[in-house]
């Protein structure tokens, strides 16, 4: 029973999806579908932010390793939520100046906004901002040339590199610009053609495998051939 | 009503109680006829037929007994080896199930990957943490896993607090991962799933604390991420392919001998179209014209018939 139904919840829901992209008259169907979940998904939330501050009042309460960031989690979690709930320093709307209660919590001006721009933002930010590191790591690793494959790999990336860049159009700025075929040696057109042929040939292969792929797994989850995901009944 | 269309009603019902507490009622709606099929799609609706059919003929064939082969996938094998290298280390295994939520297949295509690390996993008597950006995703890798451990005979093993919720927002998600990552050091680290910038920011902390990584993804922007910084990449489809694979029965097996008809017919179409492009624009042929344009325009576009 307790796969029985998610199973049938999933394939009746699979079957409005697709139905609603070749039937005009049940496109409403796929759209009330989506709501649902969206619904469900707005109540899970609960379950999320109980499981949150359980987990993190646990650690802190046991002094695992890392307590103190649990503690930093637990409060941002609360102060969040007050603030947002409670519309703290939300202005009445023009239109309804007797209803506080009336404006947006996210509204200009806010708790809510200023913790969200002052303090969210930066902290998404930075670990944004950290991903430039990351990629230099990696490519050092990964463009290591050990054998041919990985020279060839080396050699187009520094091309790619240089097509990008202001650097690489100053140094090929020699080579004239028309329709001969030297004109392809310039940085900004070799970088093109590998992108727009090399790239993008290996791209849409791994495209056109992704979309069999999707195809062939969803229609496994329609007819209940997988029900791996499910759990046990 | 217009032949192969079909009449849409569709009503706003407005109830107001007026102030000596009548209850009026008032509707506005309109009637369309909208078409039955929408035939722009008709050919997209015939290749989807035929690439079904051929999967669901190849799942029935496998159930009759018909012996399939599929090649290796080293990414899949490398499982068992990740786990079992965890075990024998005393750590613990991190699994990453992306960020999206259970209405995507990568998330459900991950969790079909989770059951069996689980299983794994609690065969070994190992450690396994599933940290989640989406409630219900947590939801569903809780099922999952305890039936893992329960198939593999190990149900007292199984703590539903191993399998937690972090946050939805991306960011606030890679830093309480790459924290668990630093302080725990796990020895495996399994990345299932859909990712965005993040696929970075884990995969080279995972490979910063010397975890063996495998990750799966359908996500073309960041498999070459992936690719450089684990030691395996179940690229696109062979993601898809992971629970037929590991589940290893044989009407699974089917589905993906089903989805090589589509490859074919994928094949077929870029030589044709390839080839009737070249001759469209070397011959004054208007016979080569019009099959390129019925090609290009129906087949592939939105003309339908």
């Amino acid at each position: 029973m307790k796969q029985t139904v998610p199973f049938l919840i999933a394939s009746i829901a699979g079957l409005l999806m697709i139905a609603a992209n070749f039937f005009p008259f049940s496109q409403s169907w796929g759209e009330v579908t989506v709501k649902w979940f969206d619904i469900l998904a707005a109540f899970a939330f609960i379950i999320g932010g109980g499981n949150l501050l359980k987990m993190n009042l646990q650690k802190v309460s046991e002094r695992k390793a890392g307590w103190g960031f649990a503690l930093v989690t637990v409060i941002a979690f609360l102060v969040t939520l007050f603030v947002g709930l409670g519309k703290v320093g939300t202005h009445p709307l023009a239109d309804h100046p007797n209803h506080p209660w009336a404006a947006p919590y996210f509204q200009d001006g806010s708790s809510f906004w200023w913790v969200f721009n002052y303090v969210y933002l930066p902290l998404a930010a930075t670990m944004f901002a950290m991903l430039a590191f990351y990629i230099a790591s990696a490519a050092f690793r990964a463009f290591r040339a050990k054998n041919p494959e990985a020279i060839i790999l080396l050699v187009v990336a520094f091309i790619i590199l240089l097509g990008r860049t202001s650097a690489g159009l100053m140094l090929t700025d020699w080579i004239p610009d028309n329709t001969e075929w030297y004109s392809y040696l310039r940085a900004e057109k070799l970088t093109g053609v590998i992108m727009d042929v090399f790239n993008l040939a290996g791209n849409r292969a791994i495209m056109i495998g992704i979309a069999l792929g999707v195809v062939s797994y969803s229609l496994k989850i329609v007819m209940g051939v997988d029900r791996s995901y499910l759990g046990s009944d | 009503m217009k032949h192969g269309c079909v009449k849409i009603f569709s009503f706003i019902v407005f109830v107001a109680v007026s102030a000596c507490g009548k209850i009026v009622l008032a509707a506005e709606g309109e009637i369309a006829d909208v078409p039955f099929f929408d035939s722009s799609k008709a050919w997209f609706g015939i290749l989807l037929l035929i690439v079904c059919g051929s999967v669901v003929y190849f799942i029935e064939m496998a159930r009759s007994g018909k012996d399939l082969k599929i090649r290796k996938i080293p990414g899949l094998e490398a499982i068992d080896e990740a786990v079992g290298r965890a075990t024998e280390m005393g750590k613990s295994c991190l699994f990453v199930p992306g960020i999206q939520d259970i209405n995507d297949i990568q998330t459900i295509a991950g969790l079909s990957v989770l059951s069996h690390v689980a299983g794994l996993v609690a065969q070994y008597d190992a450690h396994l943490e599933v940290p989640t950006s989406r409630s219900l995703v947590m939801s569903t890798a809780r099922e999952t896993v305890e039936a893992a451990y329960l198939s593999a005979g190990r149900p007292d093993a199984y703590n539903e607090d191993d399998i937690y919720y972090l946050t939805d927002e991306q960011f606030g998600y890679v830093a309480g991962v790459q924290g668990t990552m630093v302080r725990e050091e796990p020895a495996a680290c399994f990345y299932m799933g859909a990712f965005f910038a993040e696929s970075l920011l884990l995969a080279e902390t995972g490979n910063s604390i010397g975890a063996i990584q495998v990750a799966g993804t359908a996500m073309p922007s960041q498999l070459p991420f992936f690719v450089a910084a684990c030691d395996f990449t179940l690229i696109g489809e062979e993601f898809f392919a992971a629970s037929a694979y590991l589940s290893g029965e044989p009407h699974q097996i089917g589905s993906l001998k089903g989805q090589d008809v589509g490859k074919v017919i994928a094949a077929v179409l870029i030589v044709g179209g390839c080839i009737l492009a070249t001759l469209q624009q070397f011959s004054d042929s208007q016979v080569f014209d019009t099959a390129f344009s019925f090609f290009h325009d129906n087949i592939l576009g939105n003309q339908g018939f």
